[in-house]
């Protein structure tokens, strides 16, 4: 327990280290590069007609990314819908079925990484490597630009753009998550992770027995697949193998690698907006419902399963779908990063979690991924909240709301209240029709309360663009794989779209000074009335069905019942 | 949109033959350099022949060895899986109930008990281990004192001294109790 509580606060400490400087040097990279830099990027502007300094309006931003991910989209498909005839592939997989090709290329192109396949035993190296890792890479580097589209729009003075698209996101990739990966990647294969294009290992255990043993260039996409909150991993069982965290070191440091950016993202904001209170506010607010959803989940998986009880050494915890090298602490922890984080990526399973402790990664999700969330849209998604915050704010005491001198008006309420049905609509709306349809009910593998909980589940991690699951919920048929990659799609340029929008209708109003009269956004009242309206906005929309998933399974253990 | 559309084709292309062919061709090769025997898996072997990995866990049977924890893939580590059984499951309580079992049915180390995340779980507790001394030691004909060292010379960790739980290499303990006693 002491040891447990040292190790999380010694992760919140590295943390905040790391990711302060890193924001200041991500504000740097967004203002423009230094000049050293300038003759790696001038070569492939030239071939490509971009001239980097040409600033776009929102909608040309939008389009502009559009753009850029239905290309990635449509080759990404192609790879995987022809794997086999193509190269890298030495344990001869076949080509992706058409639904699930979709549904994957969606997913890795929405930086979800859902995986309705396990990865071992589906993707060739070419696959992985020249379709899933590269867009591990580029659906990170298109929520990092539109956080920093965003920011310049904030922080305009009556100006039309909002910063050049295609400037933002190769500059997010080669100055950021490139150097960081490569760095990760070393460090991961000193821990044990795997490097290599031979096929699978072939040992003859002490005991007699053949054992094959799955490798392959296994730490190149882990590396990215953290740093970018991507979570889609190279094997099934993601980081819980030990060739993906072999560990406690690797665990930690893939912990970290999970949220610094979106956590360095607040303070990148503070800077460009020239008000770095503003950004601390909001690392703050995330802060602090970090520290709520940690304490919860720990608290629910270091007690015993009580139908377990009879049986297990007292204290031991809930270690059904855990490693030992990480205990409870670790499983708890990342579990808390990697949901808040929209990563996905596991190193226990969460399926197997107790029923309050799966609750809490799966709000975390469902409140929007803006605890941190995921690299760069986390940033926004909160934007969207703070909007809604000033504007209930301003009901209150009866003043027209503010953000950062700018009014907020009707358009911009408009636009994030539309938001907020994103979730609802994914999660709920879909689950519904599922389970109407007469699709829910094969695909769920457990009774019970908690059979909902795993529909509930996939639907919450494919709008939210997280990207973890239930295992035991098998997604891979053709309902699923296409609804998810919807609810994917819609949820991802659903965020996306209207915070560029608002961005752009702030970026072009004037800037009031602040008076006595302004609501200040940087104080602790302001984070409280923001982490309340979070929670509430969360609570209101899926307590219901929460009732009915993990709180009626957790009241039925306490009781006896198993099913 | 049209003018979006060269851009988007170029950068797509950089982009994959950048991170997604010389990235990851040129870690490998770096891995490869510097720590070869890791960038392959860990491999471990004995007078000449692989028996295994040292990260990944192996299916033990007999008694004559430590037996690793419960494994929903049975530690076919080219496809990995845990249960993913619900906590409310009732093969799950008959899965834990039956393995309390073979330990004595009360207060068993939850490692012992429970199927790992992966199925290729390489360690136990400490806990876990201690509690298969000695019928170890009753099969080999070896003291239980022996075997009880030779599992705390094997206990690992926190890495660091903070880092993650203690652990004993299931692999590793077991390919040292054959050289210590064949």
């Amino acid at each position: 327990m002491t040891s447990d509580l040292m190790q999380f606060a010694l992760y919140c400490a590295v943390l905040v280290a790391v990711a302060v400087p890193l924001g200041a040097y991500m504000a740097k990279i967004y203002a423009g590069v230094p000049g050293v830099l300038v003759a790696i990027e001038r070569p492939i502007f030239r071939l490509a007609g971009i001239d980097p300094h040409k600033e776009q309006t929102w909608q040309a931003y939008a389009l502009a990314m559009l753009a850029f991910n239905a290309v990635g989209f449509a080759l990404l498909f192609a790879i995987l819908k022809f794997q086999d005839l193509l190269p890298f592939n030495p344990q001869h997989l076949p080509g992706l079925s058409a639904h699930l090709a979709f549904n994957t290329a969606i997913s890795f192109v929405t930086n979800t990484n859902w995986q309705s396949y396990g990865g071992e035993t589906t993707m060739s190296y070419l696959s992985q490597m020249v379709g899933l890792t590269t867009q591990n890479f580029v659906s990170a580097a298109t929520g990092m630009a539109v956080a920093a589209g965003v920011a310049r729009g904030l922080a305009a003075r009556q100006k039309k753009t909002i910063g050049n698209f295609w400037a933002d996101m190769t500059r997010s990739t080669l100055y950021i998550l490139l150097p960081a990966a490569i760095v990760l990647t070393l460090v991961l294969v000193w821990q044990g992770v795997p490097q290599t294009l031979s096929p699978n290992a072939v040992a003859t255990t002490l005991e007699g027995t053949q054992q094959t043993i799955a490798v392959g260039p296994v730490a190149s996409q882990i590396a990215i697949k953290q740093l970018g909150t991507n979570g889609g991993g190279f094997f099934n069982v993601n980081s819980a193998h030990p060739f993906e965290n072999p560990t406690a070191i690797s665990n930690f440091l893939e912990m970290l690698s999970i949220l610094v950016i979106s956590a360095a993202f607040c303070f990148t904001f503070g800077r460009m907006v020239g008000d770095k209170r503003q950004g601390r506010a909001l690392f703050a607010a995330m802060g602090v419902l970090f520290v709520l959803g940690f304490a919860g989940l720990y608290a629910s998986e270091i007690a015993t399963n009580p139908l377990h009880a009879p049986y297990v050494a007292a204290g031991s915890g809930n270690m059904e779908g855990k490693e030992v090298r990480f205990g409870i602490g670790n499983s708890a922890l990342w579990i808390e990063a990697t949901t808040a984080a929209s990563n996905g990526s596991v190193n226990a399973m969460i399926d197997s979690f107790n029923p309050l402790g799966g609750m809490i990664a799966m709000v975390n999700i469902e409140l929007g991924e803006v605890v941190f969330g995921g690299v760069g849209v986390g940033l926004t998604g909160m934007l969207l909240l703070v909007i809604v915050t000033v504007f209930l704010a301003g009901l209150m005491v009866g003043r027209t709301p503010e953000y950062l001198g700018k009014k907020i008006e009707a358009r911009e309420i408009k636009l994030a209240a539309l938001t907020l049905l994103i979730m609802p609509i994914g999660v709920l709306a879909l689950s519904a029709l599922a389970i109407v349809t007469g699709n829910a009910h094969g695909s769920v593998q457990d009774a019970g309360p908690h059979g909902l909980t795993e529909l509930l589940y996939a639907y919450s991690s494919a709008t939210g663009n997280n990207g973890s699951a239930f295992a035991g919920f098998s997604a891979n048929v053709d309902w699923h794989n296409a609804w998810l990659g919807v609810a994917m799609l819609f949820a991802r340029f659903g965020y996306i779209v209207p915070i560029l929008a608002i961005a752009g209708s702030l970026g072009a109003k004037k800037t009031a000074p602040a008076s006595s009269g302004t609501f200040p956004t940087h104080g602790p009242l302001f984070v409280t009335l923001l982490v309340v309206t979070i929670l509430i906005v969360g609570a209101l929309t899926f307590l219901p069905v929460l009732a009915l998933g993990p709180i009626a399974e957790q009241v039925s253990i306490a009781a006896g019942q198993s099913f | 949109m049209l003018t979006h559309i060269r851009p988007a084709i170029v950068l797509v292309g950089f982009f994959t033959l950048l991170t997604g062919v010389a990235y990851p061709l040129a870690m490998t090769a770096m891995a490869q350099a510097v720590f070869p025997a890791a960038a392959a898996g860990s491999l471990v072997e004995k007078s000449g022949t692989v028996v295994g990995s040292s990260l990944v866990g192996q299916q033990f049977t007999s008694d004559r060895y430590f037996h690793g924890r419960p494994s929903a893939v049975n530690y076919d580590a080219s496809t990995s899986s845990g249960s993913n059984l619900a906590p409310s499951s009732s093969t799950l309580l008959e899965q834990v109930r039956a393995r309390a079992a073979a330990y004595g049915g009360r207060n068993v180390p939850a490692d012992l008990v429970t199927a790992s995340g992966s199925g290729l779980d390489p360690d136990l507790s400490p806990e876990g281990a201690m509690m298969q001394v000695a019928r170890v030691a009753a099969v080999r004909g070896v003291p239980e004192a022996k075997v009880g060292m030779l599992v705390q010379q094997h206990v690992q960790g926190p890495d660091l001294g903070i880092l993650g739980e203690p652990r004993v290499n299931v692999l590793a303990l077991n390919m040292a109790l054959d050289e210590m006693k064949p």
